[in-house]
């Protein structure tokens, strides 16, 4: 009779115009956001795209490689691409990838809310197309972007050919500098976050080793960061404004500029590989249905790294002018890193063993990455051992061994975290099948890539060479070949990331069963992440004992009977 | 129900005995394992030495021994650690529908104990045979550059002959090694001649004094596993000993701008008559431009090259000396 009057109107019915922020509105992407989980994809996306442009780059230096001459590129050419090769792929892809990362489960992972200055995360974020802009921009200034290589080591940078203000040299010295003030903000936010903001009942000693890695890694940045930054900012005088820090014919010293630069870039290796050494604690146990192995000791050794990396620079001027004693006592500080590098790789291991293991995709980057890592850590000792590294400092070996660890550790690591987070970061699941064609692309590539560098550095190959000796041709053909299907290996992964997205199975809350308060929340978790702020009662990892990790529910979630989940089905086919 | 890596249907104790789990026949079990990869690793250690350039200098002999040792060193470990990890990806996958959760062992002290300590005395052990190698090398020729150095030598216990350890009583002038944007020149200033190619006696202690015109430049010779970078502005003591004669290749190690890659010229080591021989040839002949690839390709713009006119900054020109080299020449 009255219906008519209780009718409300279809639009009024429906969902409410979604909120900017709310999980639903892809624009937020797109926005000044400060949700934490907004700007950790953010960081991600945008440091993935310029993976690809980076790894472009690398292809076209792998195509002049391919044969002994100059032939592809020109010299200034191929001079320019390992350059900016170098320079994105570290501040435009390792750094901003990896702060997405921990932006984005961080604060999960401690039962907070969102980062303790969103506003300062958001600004810390746009500072990364900024200066990714000007880096990209430096490719089309009169005389082409920056070619002294991504060290910047003066007195080549200082050159100058073009004589104009505005030079490749200036713009990657500007981005550099505004890269390094973004990662400060960055490592300010973090461990504010950590030390201020973990859930009632988290203590240092319940706090997930990944957060452990993240903290240890930021510490880095704030001490190391101001060295390189201030020498960025004082070679960029020498170079515009003409003052002589650097520069031998006026008086000033090259090599003070290689310890500035040092001082920072090598805990940079740390910076990056520490939350990778998270992710592989993370997924180990997940997938191993076991506890992380002597888990105290493992985030001990994170610290342990942060200090004595400080402490290890001048390994990578044992060529320089560096006297006897030098080289000595920073050999010893250097081979004393492998200890608490080992005790992690030795955990790791351990927790592997006895377990229940489902080969996932995210496992089985997570091992690939350790292997390659434990491959590149026995190259590291033989560098680290002075009289050895005087024969292949500045050859392929050195290529060959960062890249297994940057492309083999940390690129896999990454591919394994993002596996293992999708279903929380999406809601949905993804392609196990494509996941695994991913791994197996991406771990034979980096092999047929890679591996072929250390016989040609042994050989006397030097690294940033557009032409070489005839009698380096082989290698450097199947490491060619290796780079281009590491190239290919990408096209998977894209697939499946946009399919999934858009396509894939719902998740629900936790697919893995794994233990951890981000898997406590729907997925995709809601703006501000907990209805209430869990109360935790246990260490993390209680794989195999019934402990309940928080004593609340801070999801807001009704207990219901498990569904199947997708983990059955995996587990199904990893054992077929 | 998992039977599937073969483990009793008994619940598992909730922390395992480190002596129980190793009981005889395990430990005869891994001791077979551990011999096999030790052979495999002393093998591998063997094959090290074939993967380097020959040994022209009494430095590689010492440089090649401390690289066997450690590959040897590192394949036992990796073969351990991805044996192991292989060894659980294969036999301990979790069953189809199988949900239940491993072992919840959080840790062993007696077995960290051991991986921390087993680490510190190896690297104990790699340092003091690297340090011992570093001693000998300086010995021989200074390795660290003198202008920097405050302690001439590494003090260390009185160490054995090494071959090639001669010290010629007529104290030859060092050879001037003048590095530029691109090329080497070597100037023998008793002689007053000089070359574009690097010719040194066999069996003699070379030295050298390493300059640079213009910006850092790397003095390398993989066969004699050597190298130093030259740093403008100073003047660097350098000096190893050549015991093979032969052509070596000589590059430039350090980075120095656009035709860094074509920065190479030869080592030419020989009899001490010969060198001689050499010095004396080369002093008639009137000094001339070398040929120089970075000036050569400077000069006439690449054919067929993808160029976006790129800055570089202009070669210097070919140095005029009394013996020049050509790229063609041949070397081991």
């Amino acid at each position: 009779m009255s219906n008519a009057t209780l009718e409300v109107k279809p639009s009024e019915q429906q969902t409410p115009t979604p909120e900017p922020g709310a999980p639903d509105n892809w624009r937020r992407f797109f926005s000044f956001s400060t949700d934490h989980k907004v700007i950790g994809i953010q960081y991600i996306v945008t440091a993935f795209i310029f993976f690809l442009f980076g790894g472009l780059l690398a292809m076209l230096m792998r195509g002049e490689l391919i044969t002994p001459e100059a032939d592809l590129v020109d010299r200034t050419v191929y001079n320019g691409l390992f350059t900016m090769h170098g320079t994105i792929m570290l501040f435009m892809w390792t750094f901003p990838m990896l702060n997405g990362l921990a932006n984005y489960l961080v604060p999960l992972m401690i039962g907070a809310r969102d980062m303790a200055f969103p506003r300062l995360n958001a600004a810390a974020f746009w500072l990364v197309p900024v200066f990714g802009v000007i880096l990209t921009a430096s490719f089309f200034v009169p005389g082409g972007p920056s070619q002294s290589g991504w060290w910047a080591y003066p007195p080549v940078s200082l050159q100058n050919p073009t004589g104009n203000l505005i030079n490749g040299q200036a713009l990657w010295l500007l981005a550099v500098a505004l890269s390094g003030v973004s990662s400060i903000m960055g490592a300010v936010n973090i461990v504010t976050t950590i030390i201020r903001m973990r859930a009632p009942g988290m203590g240092w000693f319940k706090m997930p080793a990944f957060c452990w890695t993240v903290f240890s890694a930021q510490m880095i940045q704030l001490i190391g960061l101001p060295a390189l930054t201030a020498g960025a900012v004082m070679l960029l005088l020498d170079l515009t404004v003409g003052t002589s820090f650097f520069d031998p014919a006026k008086g000033g010293d090259p090599v003070l500029y290689q310890h500035f630069f040092w001082f920072y870039s090598h805990p940079a290796v740390y910076v990056i590989i520490l939350p990778i050494f998270g992710v592989f604690s993370e997924v180990f146990p997940v997938y191993s249905r076991k506890p992380l192995f002597g888990y105290r000791v493992v985030t001990i050794s994170s610290v342990l790294i942060t200090i004595l990396s400080l402490i290890v620079w001048v390994h990578h001027m044992f060529a320089s002018g560096t006297p006897g004693w030098m080289r000595m006592l920073f050999m010893f500080t250097t081979m004393a890193i492998s200890i608490p590098t080992g005790i992690k790789v030795f955990a790791w291991v351990a927790t592997v063993w006895g377990g229940k293991l489902r080969l996932t995709s995210a496992m089985l980057f997570a091992l690939g990455g350790l292997t390659t890592f434990l491959f590149a850590g026995i190259t590291g000792i033989m560098l680290s051992s002075a009289p050895f590294d005087i024969h292949v400092n500045n050859t392929y070996f050195v290529v060959g061994h960062f890249h297994y660890v940057i492309n083999g550790a940390v690129v896999m690591g990454f591919y394994a975290a993002i596996y293992h987070w999708f279903p929380k970061m999406t809601g949905r699941m993804y392609y196990e099948g494509l996941g695994k064609l991913h791994f197996a692309l991406t771990f034979i590539g980096i092999n047929l890539i890679f591996l072929p560098m250390h016989p040609l550095g042994l050989m006397g190959m030097p690294r940033r060479v557009a032409s070489y000796d005839p009698e380096f041709a082989f290698w450097n053909v199947i490491a060619s070949l290796g780079g281009f299907l590491l190239g290919v290996s990408t096209l998977p992964f894209i697939l499946n990331m946009l399919s999934s997205w858009t396509q894939g199975d719902k998740a629900g809350d936790n697919p893995w069963r794994a233990i951890g308060l981000e898997w406590l929340v729907s997925s995709p978790p809601p703006h501000e992440n907990f209805e209430e702020i869990p109360i935790v009662v246990s260490p993390p990892y209680g794989y195999g004992s019934d402990e309940p990790l928080v004593s609340n529910n801070p999801g807001g979630i009704l207990e219901e009977e498990p569904e199947k989940t997708p983990i059955a089905n995996l587990a199904g086919k990893a054992n077929s | 129900m998992n039977t599937n890596d073969g483990t009793s249907q008994t619940p598992e104790p909730r922390t395992r005995n480190l002596g129980r789990v190793l009981n005889r026949r395990r430990i005869l079990g891994l001791a077979s394992l551990a011999a096999g990869n030790f052979a495999i690793s002393v093998w591998m250690g063997q094959e090290a030495y074939k993967w380097l350039p020959p040994q022209a200098s009494s430095e590689a002999v010492l440089v090649d021994k401390l690289f066997s040792f450690m590959t040897a060193v590192g394949t036992f470990i990796f073969i351990g650690v991805v044996g192991t990890l292989l060894y659980s990806m294969i036999f301990q996958r979790a069953a189809k529908y199988d949900n239940s959760d491993g072992p919840p062992i959080e840790g062993n002290v007696k077995l960290e104990v051991i991986w921390t300590a087993v680490p510190i005395m190896l690297i104990i052990w790699i340092g003091t045979v690297s340090y011992k190698t570093y001693d000998q090398m300086s010995i021989l020729g200074s390795i660290a550059p003198k202008v920097m150095a405050t302690v001439d030598t590494v003090p260390g216990e009185p160490r054995e002959p090494v071959p090639g350890d001669i010290s010629p009583s007529d104290n030859p002038a060092p050879i001037e090694v003048h590095s530029r944007q691109w090329s080497w020149e070597f100037r023998y200033i008793d002689q007053n001649v000089s070359s574009t190619e690097l010719h040194l006696p066999v069996n003699q202690r070379a030295r050298f004094k390493l300059t640079s015109d213009d910006v850092l430049h790397g003095f390398y010779v993989p066969a004699f596993r050597v190298k130093q970078d030259i740093i403008p502005g100073k003047e660097i003591d350098f000096a190893f000993t050549p015991i093979r004669e032969g052509r070596y290749r000589l590059r430039d190690s350090e980075y120095s701008g656009t035709y860094f890659a074509a920065n190479q010229t030869n080592v030419v080591v020989e009899s001490q008559e010969e060198y001689q021989r050499w010095l004396s040839e080369i002093a008639q002949n009137p000094p001339q431009a070398a040929q120089n690839l970075a000036y050569e390709e400077y000069s006439q713009a690449e054919q067929g090259t993808i160029s976006l006119g790129w800055a570089t900054v202009k070669p210097a020109p070919a140095p005029v000396v009394n013996h020049t080299s050509s790229e063609e020449d041949s070397y081991e």
